[in-house]
């Protein structure tokens, strides 16, 4: 793609600048920053990748997944917000669930250690563990918060906080890996996902690109699944004194 | 278990002092009911007795000892609590009474037996919770707290949401499990007329203090203060209470 035509495709955000302005959104000043944001970041990224990728050192690779880890983590923190040390146990979780689906990856010769395979995989499973683990500690705010009196029920029988919370718990892991396995369900019918469309567009035969998503969407389904459950048992313990009392 | 013994209780949350000052003996084998106004302190005060939540300040001691020098888990087995509205797990009947012993590893429950104690016959067992009336879902939740073999219960408002009649039966249910068992229950009650009815000893809560306890009788014959009288008379003005 030359620059010019993606100059001129950047017109486009002037549509969504004048539906907002024609139906009196007020989301005009949002889309503006969130475009120069887009642009500044990926700029920023492309540099980044592009001089990481040539130097194919271990530990600027490495360097580059703790930093999405300590972003994605603190992105998703506030949807904890109120929960004492959410940053830390959905860092830790998103953290987790990376190193497990990358090493299995990497064992299973799905793809190399290499900066070009390890940094965009990363990418795509710390993404959705972000967005998961940000939805079941939302949930599990919630529930512990609505649920007070089925709590303290369990606690009047003799149950500790972690079975009186059993159920919330549940609840709230199955919440943030729910969009995941639903996503799973349509791929390739009613959406052709990132990974897939971006090999197809770069000339890669739509085999091999549906092999690639194939992979994609396994791993991110076990890293959802172990971010949310770690995250989940971490924070349920902030809703109790070690006395088993709600707070 | 012989006495629960209060000494200088308080509790405060974050804002707000909610209990101030509590001493107040209370001994088994009795009921007591808890009479006071909205906002008095008096569910805090019952469940500092299972400790759901701790005083701030003061002692509560069993039969002399701390409170806090008890196992929490086998505490609230002794001290069973019945709420307002039953929560009851999802599932049947016999899930609910079979919980609370399941908990401490026991699979042999005879839910027969609990069920014939609140006064229903063995074909509620296979019931599905949904399927109960109000004053059914509150007597199976007093039988899965009875099923954990407490020593003493405490009834938050248990009749409350339940039609004259069904309150009727617990409340012959309670004067029958405490004279057939030897049951202790501390009993939090709006109506005047029911802590009458029920109440070995009757406490008044007002503004998170104590103001006055004794036998049932005497209690409402002779109230001690001019606030107690009014609130027995209804006549308890909005700003006495807060």
């Amino acid at each position: 793609m030359s620059v010019l035509s993606l100059i001129l495709s950047s017109s486009l955000v002037l549509v969504s600048i004048f539906i907002s302005y024609y139906q009196k959104l007020g989301v005009e000043k949002e889309v503006v920053i969130g475009t120069v944001r887009a642009v500044l970041q990926l700029t920023i990224v492309g540099y980044i990748l592009h001089y990481i990728f040539s130097a194919n050192n271990i530990f600027f690779t490495l360097a580059m997944v703790i930093v999405m880890i300590i972003v994605a983590g603190n992105n998703a923190a506030k949807r904890g917000r109120g929960i004492p040390y959410v940053f830390y146990y959905i860092t830790i979780s998103i953290a987790f669930g990376a190193a497990i689906t990358l090493t299995a990856l990497i064992l299973f010769g799905s793809i190399h250690f290499r900066p070009q395979e390890v940094i965009p995989v990363s990418g795509m499973i710390i993404g959705n563990a972000m967005v998961s683990s940000g939805l079941t500690v939302s949930r599990l705010k919630d529930e512990m918060k609505n649920r007070r009196h089925e709590i303290e029920t369990y606690l009047s029988l003799g149950a500790n906080s972690r079975q009186a919370s059993q159920k919330i718990i549940k609840t709230a892991i199955k919440t943030g890996m729910m969009p995941t396995i639903d996503s799973m369900k349509t791929l390739g019918i009613v959406q052709l996902p990132g990974m897939m469309t971006g090999l197809i567009l770069g000339g890669v035969d739509p085999i091999n690109a549906f092999k690639y998503q194939m992979m994609v969407t396994f791993m991110m389904t076990s890293t959802t699944a172990i971010a949310c459950f770690s995250v989940a048992l971490l924070s349920y313990t902030r809703f109790f004194t070690p006395n088993h009392q709600l707070i | 278990m012989k006495e629960i013994k209060f000494i200088n209780v308080g509790f405060s949350d974050s804002d707000d002092v909610i209990l101030e000052d509590i001493t107040l003996e209370i001994y088994m084998g009795h009921i007591y009911t808890i009479i006071g106004p909205s906002g008095a302190g008096k569910s805090t005060l019952i469940k500092l007795i299972n400790r759901l939540i701790d005083a701030t300040e003061g002692k509560i001691l069993i039969d002399g000892n701390d409170i806090k020098n008890y196992d929490i888990i086998q505490l609230r087995r002794k001290i069973g609590m019945v709420f307002q509205q039953p929560y009851l797990f999802e599932g049947t009947v016999e899930d609910n009474i079979k919980y609370g012993p399941m908990l401490k590893g026991k699979r042999d429950v005879d839910v027969e037996y609990y069920l014939k104690i609140v006064g229903l016959d063995k074909s509620y067992s296979k019931k599905k919770v949904d399927d109960l009336s109000g004053g059914e879902a509150q007597r199976i939740s007093i039988a899965r707290t009875l099923a954990n073999e407490p020593e003493v219960l405490l009834l938050d408002e248990p009749t409350s949401a339940l039609d004259p009649a069904s309150t009727q039966v617990i409340e012959e249910l309670v004067i029958d499990l405490k004279n057939k068992l030897n049951l202790t229950f501390i009993w939090i009650t709006h109506n005047m007329e029911q802590a009458k009815r029920v109440g070995d000893y009757t406490i008044f809560i007002n503004k998170g203090r104590l103001v006055e306890y004794g036998e049932t009788r005497n209690f409402f014959l002779n109230p001690k203060f001019d606030v107690t009288k009014l609130f027995i008379d209804g006549k308890l003005t909005k700003e006495e209470a807060e």
